[in-house]
């Protein structure tokens, strides 16, 4: 078979004020037709940029510093702009990750791949719209003739991914590069645009690329796996090979880091090779700390969170009369307990309102009915009275984004001391630096990074920071709303793991959000299953892996991704 | 830990490794104009050390010496440069100290402004609601009035006011005041709609969860992360305050005619154009263009380098 790609030695480099920097070293890979390679690797690993190179759609000031790309061939560095552009769209397609981006919304979709088939193919007029047609078949839209009429907005999320990879096919490309085509999707679509796109590629002998962090991705769709690592392939080969066995020990790391939902392991396994890993000197033995002093919890009081049938609506379009209004219930009658010490996850797709009820808990929202019980008190009914102040203070929070969730003008040390000193846990400023070191220490930071600024840290790193910052209320109860979801996965396994220590040691009651089935199973005891707001199943967790009893949990566990591929003796 | 640095960088290294700064060591438009802004406003603030004569000094000043022409013209002494204007000041020395007071009226003008637009701005965005509603109302409908008249309409208000005999000596408050009144509505609007991105943000909801009050978070949280497009308005305010002055002067409606601001001096002036003498008029002008001019190219390069979507 020959190959449809070949890339040999490439060098991609990004000068910038700071020096210059190599996104890509050296790089060579190979696609023949009707192949899925996949590319993964974490982020900064430079698999975007490769698929960028190759279109040569680099981001400036990005240029190809040297190395060659062979399409069907021909070198494509020889190619001009007016060149490239012919290449683009009628020989290479590409797939982006958001389709809510690339799609213009002011057009229909049959305009826009009309448009599209004119430009790469000699279609006009009414067999350019036969071909439209014939495309949103064969991705699998119905009624594809009605359909053309409509705009992107009237489409689902994968739906739209659909119309996406209707139009990278609509030049009738020989290579596909998709970037990240599935993670803006939920796991039950994603399941289908996998198929699809290996579907399409078989029938059409397709040579498709596909770039991705998740190797789950990789184990359900490619055929062969290349490994990037800052910037240069570590390890490719037929994707059972380097899944199954592999040999270089950053793919090792990788694979072992990536959490496992057929069974429940102690803790996740930690990761060397990657950086991030939690500096273990400088723990505090946190008992006799102020940390675990001055503890709030009643422990006669079991349940420690009790919410009861608690309603909330949001209003999307206002209207003067009631019928008018337009809501969105974004948390339908949803009652559960959480136990002193017990871990709950709360599972769902986006849109199922799970952050919504972790945000009723910490009181950023307020309920429309229903009552919330922290420690027995009642938060809602008088939310400024003492009592719920004193009860709001046992709970914190953890966010998803860890750039946003810290505030970029203080200090780390102001940031972290911010709830000791305006409650005056401590008694001078003196203890308060000391007691800010120690948790720094403690979440593996190091105290050194007090005297820092945010922007300084990496995403793991702020995420620490987040931790302590939380731990600095002494907190009783703490909700965990998709802590990990926006790290990569070396980074994710050490946050967890941060995380269940922490638990153990002070007694933390953890609320863990998340739509990623294989951290909630080593994450949570129970398991609370989220859909359109409503709660479907509560269940122990391995009751719910084992077996489910709603339907919707059924479904959900069917559509994650399957790691049959990784065996379990892979783990270094 | 990775990467970082054993030493903290000093505050001198971390401004020099600033994009901003690097950006305007870039941009040499900026530099310009950023070196025109800080020589008129050392020139003006230094006025008593360098000008050669006083205008307030009765002594210096003689009728005798009055509508020179500057000094490289037929029958100008070398002592006036710029000539001297009907009552026999110097110019360049009445400039000096007029550039002095405009700069000084314009810069408390924006304070003001820009202090009660920012409070109420951050408060709207961040309360939101029926007091969003209300105050940003409140700033629409100023909006709508040209900020001349309602500068006009507060003067004159503030000069009926005050007692004929202490008119003199509030008349730079009572224009300042004007001033600040008339432009908060921009400030209220850009801090408002930083606010509503800010309060959005984790970081703030973080603090919220902490159990920390809203003035706190207003002031600890929101108010410094608004600070970036504020700062850019102030800076192409200063210029129109400084303008707004001038304007107010020039219709007699603002500073005293004794007291030598820039529109004092080019209203003086402009009744002895058509006598030919231009110099009187010209010189404040042209001081007046430059150092507006370069306080908005200032102030433009300052909302390029802030913005992140345009870099």
């Amino acid at each position: 078979m020959t190959d449809l790609l070949k890339i040999t030695d490439l060098d991609v480099e990004f000068p910038t004020r700071r020096g210059v920097i190599k996104a890509a070293r050296g790089v060579s890979l190979t696609v023949a037709p009707g192949e899925v390679l996949g590319l993964v690797g974490e982020s900064g690993a430079g698999k975007s940029t490769i698929g960028n190179a190759i279109i040569n759609l680099l981001e400036r000031p990005g240029r190809v510093a040297g190395g060659e790309i062979l399409f069907q061939g021909e070198d494509l560095r020889n190619y001009d702009e007016d060149q490239m552009r012919k290449v683009r769209g009628a020989r290479i397609g590409m797939i982006f990750q958001d389709p809510q981006t690339s799609l213009n919304p002011l057009l229909t979709i049959g305009a826009q791949l009309v448009e599209t088939i004119q430009k790469a193919t000699p279609h006009r007029g009414a067999a350019a719209t036969d071909h439209a047609i014939e495309l949103l078949e064969a991705v699998g839209i119905t009624e594809a003739r009605a359909r053309l009429k409509a705009y992107p907005h009237q489409f689902s999320g994968g739906m739209r991914q659909r119309v996406v990879i209707a139009l990278a096919l609509a030049g009738d490309p020989d290579l596909v590069i998709a970037d990240e085509p599935t993670t803006a999707l939920d796991v039950s679509i994603q399941a289908q645009i996998l198929d699809l796109l290996k579907k399409l590629c078989r029938e059409r002998a397709l040579g498709v690329i596909i770039v991705t962090h998740d190797i789950g991705v990789i184990a359900n769709i490619a055929d062969r796996v290349a490994v990037m690592f800052r910037g240069e392939v570590v390890e490719s080969g037929a994707v059972a090979q380097v899944l199954g066995a592999p040999e270089h020990s950053y793919t090792k790391s990788l694979i072992a880091a990536v959490p496992r939902a057929d069974r429940r392991l102690d803790r996740f396994t930690s990761v060397d090779y990657i950086e991030g890993g939690a500096a273990s000197a400088g723990k505090i033995d946190i008992r006799s700390h102020w940390l675990g002093q001055g503890r709030r919890g009643n422990p006669e009081i079991t349940d420690v969170i009790g919410l009861t049938d608690l309603n909330l609506e949001f209003v999307l379009q206002r209207a003067i009369r009631k019928e008018n209004r337009k809501v969105v219930r974004a948390v339908d009658n949803v009652s559960l307990t959480v136990q002193r010490g017990e871990t709950l996850g709360l599972v769902g797709e986006s849109g199922s309102g799970k952050s919504t009820v972790a945000r009723l808990i910490a009181g950023l929202y307020r309920p429309d009915s229903g009552a919330i019980r922290i420690e027995g008190t009642d938060v809602v009914t008088a939310p400024r009275s003492a009592e719920a102040r004193k009860a709001r203070r046992l709970v914190q929070m953890i966010f998803q984004d860890p750039y946003s969730s810290l505030n970029a003008r203080m200090r780390v040390r102001d940031i972290v001391a911010e709830p000791i000193r305006f409650y005056r846990t401590t008694d001078s400023e003196t203890e308060t630096r000391r007691i800010v070191g120690d948790l720094l220490d403690h979440v593996g930071l190091g105290s050194a990074a007090a005297a820092r600024y945010p922007h300084e840290f990496s995403g793991g790193q702020r995420q620490r920071i987040s931790i302590a910052r939380a731990l600095a209320s002494r907190p009783e109860i703490l909700i965990c709303d998709e802590p990990t979801s926006a790290l990569d996965v070396s980074v994710q396994a050490t946050i967890l793991n941060l995380l269940k220590d922490l638990q153990a040691e002070l007694g933390l009651t953890m609320l863990f959000i998340t739509h990623d089935l294989p951290v909630i199973r080593q994450m949570a005891d129970r398991i609370a299953v989220m859909r359109h707001g409503a709660i479907c199943e509560i269940a122990p967790t391995d009751q719910l892996f084992t077996s489910p009893a709603h339907p919707y949990s059924r479904q959900l566990l069917d559509l994650m991704p399957r790691m049959d591929l990784l065996r379990p003796d892979a783990v270094p | 830990m990775t990467d970082l640095p054993d030493r903290l960088p000093t505050r001198w290294e971390r401004l020099k490794d600033n994009d901003i700064y690097w950006s305007f060591i870039h941009s040499p438009g900026a530099m310009v104009s950023a070196l025109i802004t800080v020589l008129f406003i050392t020139a003006a603030f230094a006025a008593p050390l360098i000008a050669p004569f006083d205008p307030f000094d009765p002594s210096q000043i003689s009728l005798w010496d009055g509508k020179l022409p500057p000094a490289w013209v037929d029958g100008g002494q070398s002592q006036y440069l710029l000539g001297t204007d009907n009552q026999g000041r110097d110019m360049l020395s009445t400039i000096l100290y007029g550039g002095r007071l405009s700069i000084m009226v314009g810069l408390a003008a924006v304070c003001l402004g820009m202090v009660l637009g920012v409070s109420i701005g951050v408060i709207a965005g961040y309360v939101g609601g029926v007091t969003d509603a209300v105050l940003m109302r409140i700033a629409d409908v100023q909006l709508t009035i040209p900020g001349i008249l309602l500068a006009i309409l507060i003067n004159g208000i503030g000069r009926a006011i005050i007692p004929l005999d202490m008119r003199e000596d509030f008349a730079i408050y009572v224009v300042i005041i004007a001033i600040g009144l008339t432009d908060w509505p921009q400030f209220a609007r850009v801090a408002r709609g930083a606010t509503l991105v800010e309060a959005n943000k984790e970081y703030v909801q973080a603090a919220r969860v902490i159990g920390l009050p809203g003035w706190l978070i207003m002031i600890r949280h929101i108010f410094p992360n608004t600070l970036r497009p504020v700062l850019v308005i102030a800076t192409i305010g200063l210029a129109l305050a400084i303008i707004a002055e001038a304007t107010l002067s020039f219709l007699g409606q603002g500073i005293p005619p004794t007291t030598p601001s820039l529109g004092t001096l080019i209203r003086v002036g402009n009744e002895y154009l058509f006598s030919g003498l231009w110099w009187i008029t010209f010189f404040p002008a042209l001081t007046l263009v430059i150092l507006v001019f370069s306080v908005n190219l200032l102030g433009d390069w300052m909302r390029d380098a802030l913005n992140p979507k345009l870099r």
